[in-house]
């Protein structure tokens, strides 16, 4: 339903954009006037988006990107390229910055924002190089004492020929154990879709958080409906049993928390997704100051240790 | 004979070797410190040696149960033989005598294919008879996505199967030598892997830590389990974190590759061997066949992602055949017996 609604309101801005470009005369003011309030009028009736609306939302072209993220939240990036074994995977964004002058590593699955970016960037999804960039980049935040950020925002790992080559499970299975073990906070937060391995595999983390409408699965509905069903088609029926909302995934005790985004997405006001990411920052960093190297270690473990926990002590009761 | 006299000699200097480091302990716990340890390195070790001894390394009751006899219910369905049945080889499709087929542990002796082996005639396989007692890990049936029929599915799959859950886990000898060794077996929902068996797969990488055992997995999955949703696919960072807590602590830990690893069992656990062992021609990746041919739009080359193009790609240490896994198994034991070096 939020689809319609999203469509519609695209429109209206599109036709807003125009009519403001035009001279200023009383028609096209008052144009404007009933345009805009049929725009809120639509917003309002964003409130309960579905399971399946959520994906919509996620995969949402305008939706905030990694490097928005990394512009609004951190100072003085510097970009950091490459496996330093041979390529150089534009799937994942990442470097040295700082947030209120502590450096940091960050780093995230990059879609890019329209068809020529998508296709450079490989839609977000990575292959192994792409990953092997990530730990590179992690293991050295670990020597210089940096806290991780990660941004997930992923389809998936890049089912390819080429990436099955250079050994994609391996690349996958080894930043899960190694980020297991990085003697620094991780922090990870699930901006869109995050989708199987492709999206667990910079997100072994101390805290993991999820924006209100992001969705974080097995894999994507569609694989999910064409796997069990045979069926791509019946994605929404996925979407409803998958149990992939922020909401669900915090009952599961997979998550941490929730960044709450505002009516009809993130793209509706990205600076107020921005101050709830800042202080979520500062609160969790300010948490872990106060851990040693191995005691971060220890939580982080402890917590992946505990996935399905929960669940089982429920049935034994 | 000679391996015999061997055997001895290695089991003499392994009883040296204990004296040895109870003296090194006595040591380090007593009036002198070496000053090798750091303070915090030192009293862990004394620490887990200590609950190792307390534990009592001969008594392993707590964690595993009783060893069954092969003559029981685990040999059954060898004595159910009809000598005039046949199978059907999956490969070359040809008609081989049940009993020679049985007898090759299911390996075609026309074509050489590896058939599908039931998770428990792959451990009578492997350990010597009378020695497989498996780890105590009951983990209830869970079903966080509340998905149709899903936990009649797993009871049905236990009577059929008679395993617990897609993971059969215990400790053996292998030629004499203690190890803890898991088996997947994909005639339980495709061996993919949901809660409990990531549960039982790093309970497992716990256990064998306490014991010191070497940690010995034959993998074979379709991958995370769907039915369980993203809990399954935390299980892969669960287990992985569990084996490289496992490496850190200086267990060895092989991996034996099966037809199939695919998906988030390949992602995880699965290539974090050690030493990475494959049975030929078994399919090892992250993303199945048909999904790379529906990405790239074209036919996939003849032997991808097979263990053959795996060990070409530096993927796999080594391709053995099933008639030769044990006495590989043995080698690999035998050298990482003696840790550290001295002539």
């Amino acid at each position: 339903m939020i689809r319609e609604i999203d469509e519609r309101i695209q429109d209206i801005d599109k036709e807003i954009e125009a009519e403001s470009s035009k001279e200023s005369d009383y028609a096209a003011d008052l144009k404007i006037k009933e345009l805009k309030s049929e725009r809120k009028k639509l917003l309002k009736q964003c409130n309960h988006p579905t399971p399946a609306d959520k994906v919509y939302l996620a995969r949402h072209k305008n939706r905030p990107k990694v490097d928005d993220y990394i512009n609004a939240l951190f100072d003085d990036f510097f970009v950091q390229r490459g496996d330093a074994l041979g390529k150089e995977d534009k799937s994942i964004l990442g470097g040295i910055a700082t947030f209120h002058g502590l450096p940091v590593t960050v780093l995230g699955h990059r879609k890019g924002r329209n068809i020529n970016e998508n296709m450079e960037y490989n839609f977000g999804m990575p292959e192994p190089q792409g990953y092997r960039k990530a730990m590179r980049m992690m293991k050295q935040a670990e020597k210089f004492d940096r806290p991780i950020i990660t941004f997930i925002d992923t389809p998936g790992a890049y089912p390819g020929l080429e990436a099955e080559e250079n050994g994609q499970a391996n690349a996958i299975a080894k930043n899960l154990a190694e980020m297991s073990a990085l003697k620094v906070p991780v922090i990870a937060i699930v901006t869109g879709e995050g989708s199987s391995g492709g999206a667990l595999a910079i997100g072994v983390a101390n805290s993991v958080y999820m924006l209100e409408n992001a969705v974080y699965s097995v894999l994507s509905p569609e694989g999910f409906a064409s796997i069990l069903w045979k069926d791509s088609s019946r994605s929404a029926e996925a979407c409803d049993l998958m149990k992939l909302t922020a909401q669900d995934l915090k009952r599961f005790h997979v998550i941490d928390g929730i960044i709450p985004e505002p009516l009809g997405g993130a793209h509706h006001n990205p600076q107020k997704v921005y101050r709830e990411l800042d202080n979520m920052l500062m609160s969790e960093l300010t948490k872990y100051k106060k851990m040693s190297a191995n005691e971060l270690a220890r939580n982080r473990y402890d917590k992946f240790r505990n996935m399905g926990a929960a669940i089982i002590a429920q049935e034994q009761k | 004979m000679r391996e015999k006299k061997q055997m001895y000699i290695n089991q003499r200097l392994r009883d040296l070797y204990i004296c040895f480091s109870h003296f090194c302990q006595k040591i380090r716990s007593g009036v002198m410190t070496m000053g090798i340890f750091s303070k915090e390195e030192s009293s862990g070790r004394k620490e887990s040696r200590r609950s190792l001894q307390s534990k009592g390394s001969s008594d392993y009751s707590e964690d595993f149960e009783s060893a069954v006899s092969r003559d029981n219910k685990e040999g059954t369905d060898q004595q159910d033989t009809n000598s005039m049945e046949t199978i059907t080889c999956s490969s070359c499709k040809k008609e081989i005598a049940a009993e020679l087929m049985r007898k090759e542990l299911s390996v075609c002796p026309e074509c050489g294919a590896h058939n599908k082996i039931s998770a428990k005639r792959r451990i009578r396989s492997l350990v010597d008879p009378g020695t497989f007692r498996k780890l105590k890990c009951p983990v209830p049936v869970v079903d966080p996505l509340g998905y149709p029929d899903y936990k009649n599915k797993i009871h049905d799959l236990q009577d059929k199967t008679g395993l617990d859950e897609a993971v059969l886990i215990g400790m053996g000898e292998i030629e004499g030598r203690k190890a803890m060794i898991g088996v997947m077996g994909s005639e339980f929902l495709m061996a993919s892997m949901g809660i409990a068996v990531g549960e039982k797969i790093t309970h497992a990488f716990e256990i064998a830590d306490k014991y010191k055992l070497p940690f010995i997995i034959f993998t074979a999955s379709g991958g995370a389990r769907m039915q369980e949703g993203i809990l399954s696919l935390m299980q892969m960072a669960k287990t992985s974190a569990a084996a490289q807590r496992f490496g850190e602590h200086g267990g060895l830990y092989v991996v034996a590759l099966t037809h199939p690893t695919t998906g988030g069992v390949s992602a995880s656990f699965a290539m974090l061997g050690d030493i990475t062992l494959a049975e030929p021609g078994a399919l090892i990746g992250f993303a199945g066949p048909r999904v790379i041919e529906q990405t790239i739009g074209q036919k996939l080359p003849a032997g991808f992602q097979r263990a053959e193009f795996q060990e070409d790609h530096g993927f796999v240490d080594q391709i053995v055949p099933r008639g030769e896994m044990r006495e590989t198994l043995s080698q690999i034991l035998r050298l990482h017996e003696k840790r550290r070096w001295s002539l």
